[in-house]
């Protein structure tokens, strides 16, 4: 007898999956072989743990859901902490660390950031493919179809019916009270801009475009919108690592599209710094989807594709979303976004994350 | 009483791993806890951790049936949360700016110990199965925690039968047991 088939026979054994007369024979042989005999006790232990195991990981992973979805509903207050606690842990933890050494820290950052700037080369767009989407004519009909449909039924939306819609592309919320990312690409030109997604249809504006790191942030100007208590990811303000897991939910179509791969290379295109190339299916209609990582937290924001190459693109690193706040608060009454920089989701599923996530991600139609 | 009554059955709900009993001690104590670490030096986040440690060893006591409740769902868990935090604040050395009521809390040095023990098994069996790889890592870990059965963990993963799978399920397992006794032998957690 192998060891495959004798630790098979150990576990049915344990298990009390044997019946009575291949029962008394084994425990004959466990009498008999002391090797046996050990190792099932050895193997009695070790199912006990596994055991454990399981359940720990269960509650643990429970716990972790309850937890978001308490601090969606608003029901325990959520990660961000507000008001006279913030300030409390603010004080406590700051205290200490002198002023100095912060402003020559923010120092330090804007000459490198700047130096970069200035050194970061421009390349050529043209193997460059945004993935912004062209509606074609069928799905434009389609579209004033289903929407004429959506009237009927929902007379409450606030969108004007008779848009022509012509771009589109993708977008996902960074602060709950109705901040969103999306691409440049997506919104140029834009005169009249609508999100949507299963949670409903609303207007919205540019309210920041920052054309060289192709990030545009825009607002919800909605009354039929109301904001989230909470979002379930956080921005990290990290590089990702080249390998790492990431996934994707996106619009390339009317329909929400899920998609995964894994980090190729640090740089993007030619080179950019400012982006990072990735092994994605993505398709136009998905230039500013989140990129996410196991962790649940956003990584970068899909911006496009090489045009003669198959299967990766391209995504700008979420830490230049953090600048671009930062830029749009200079601005004279530039509203104070606030990011959350931990996920909820770490230690979910991926079905489970993802449920979470696309609630949080819209079409972004423009014309 | 009353409140006894109804500590006694959530602690059965937890212990029976009730989705709603856990929603609900969560909900009602979370905020609690959460000030109790923001007022001693943690973030909101810290708080999230060391609150779902305290639910563990609160879920650990329950399921052993051993809970004798001789004081409230309440104290029990903030007394936990208290003592895990400071074990963390001086681990990490940072000062602890103001002292904790202590009449407010129980002693539970002997749960907080055998947590610690068992979340440092638990961490041997994460890292031994992180180590083993795909598909082995997923597939131990549809039969042995999400209890699916070979049937399905075969369509699954895209055996050809249950028996195949199997077989490749005792292939991975062996690989673990080897992984988790190297760690346990050696009584390094971190091996």
């Amino acid at each position: 007898m192998d060891d495959l088939q004798l630790l098979s026979e150990i576990e049915r054994y344990i298990k009390g999956e044997m019946c009575p007369d291949e029962r008394v024979h084994f425990e004959q042989l466990r009498k008999s072989n002391t090797e046996v005999d050990q190792l099932v006790v050895e193997h009695t232990f070790f199912l006990q743990q596994m055991n454990r195991f399981g359940e720990w990981k269960r509650f643990k992973s429970l716990m972790k859901e309850i937890h978001v979805d308490l601090a969606e509903k608003g029901q325990i207050s959520s990660t961000r902490l507000q008001g006279k606690l913030k300030v409390i842990y603010l004080w406590n933890r700051y205290k200490r660390v002198s002023a100095i050494a912060a402003s020559i820290a923010v120092i330090t950052t804007l000459a490198i950031s700047s130096l970069v700037w200035i050194i970061a080369p421009t390349s050529p767009r043209s193997q460059f493919e945004e993935l912004n989407n062209k509606f074609s004519q069928l799905e434009d009909k389609t579209k004033k179809q289903a929407k004429e449909i959506d009237r009927i039924k929902n007379k409450t939306s606030s969108v004007p019916q008779d848009i022509p819609f012509t771009t589109g592309g993708t977008g996902f919320m960074i602060d709950a009270k109705g901040y969103l990312v999306t691409n440049v690409h997506v919104i140029e030109e834009a005169q009249q801009i609508v999100i949507q997604n299963n949670r409903g249809e609303y207007l919205a504006e540019v309210i920041f475009q920052d054309k060289g790191r192709d990030i545009a942030i825009l607002k919800i100007e909605d009354p039929n919108f109301k904001p989230y208590s909470s979002l379930p990811y956080g921005l990290s303000k990290q590089t990702a690592k080249l390998a790492e897991p990431i996934f994707t939910l996106g619009y390339p179509r009317n329909e929400v599209v899920y998609s995964q791969g894994y980090l190729s290379a640090k740089t993007g295109f030619n080179g950019d710094t400012l982006s990072c190339q990735i092994e994605i299916n993505a398709n136009r209609g998905n230039s500013g989807s989140p990129i996410l990582n196991r962790k649940g937290e956003v990584i970068g924001v899909l911006n496009g594709r090489q045009t003669n190459a198959q299967g990766f693109a391209f995504a700008v690193q979420s830490k230049y979303i953090f600048d671009v706040i930062e830029s749009l608060k200079k601005q004279d009454n530039g509203p104070a976004i606030r990011v959350p920089s931990r996920s909820l989701l770490n230690g979910l599923d991926r079905t489970e994350q993802v449920r979470k996530v696309q609630d949080y991600v819209y079409m972004v139609k423009v014309n | 009483m009353n409140n006894k009554h109804l500590d006694v059955d959530l602690l059965k709900g937890l212990a029976a791993g009730d989705r709603k009993v856990i929603e609900r001690v969560y909900k009602d104590h979370f905020n609690m806890i959460q000030s109790l670490i923001v007022n001693n030096n943690g973030s909101s986040d810290d708080a999230q951790d060391i609150f779902q440690e305290a639910m563990i060893v609160l879920y650990e006591k329950a399921r052993a049936g051993s809970f004798e409740l001789n004081c409230q769902l309440k104290t029990y868990l903030y007394s936990v949360s208290k003592r895990l935090w400071l074990k963390r604040l001086q681990q990490s050395n940072r000062l602890i700016s103001q002292e904790i009521d202590p009449d407010t809390t129980i002693s539970v040095e002997e749960e907080i110990a055998g947590f610690e023990k068992r979340d440092a098994e638990f961490e041997l069996m994460n890292q031994a199965i992180q180590r083993l790889g795909e598909p082995c890592g997923s597939l131990l870990d549809a039969y042995y925690v999400k209890k699916m059965n070979m049937q399905d963990i075969a369509l699954q993963f895209g055996y050809t039968n249950a028996d195949n799978a199997k077989n490749q399920k005792y292939k991975c397992l062996m690989r673990l047991k080897k992984l988790f006794f190297s760690g346990y032998k050696n009584g390094n957690p971190n091996g």
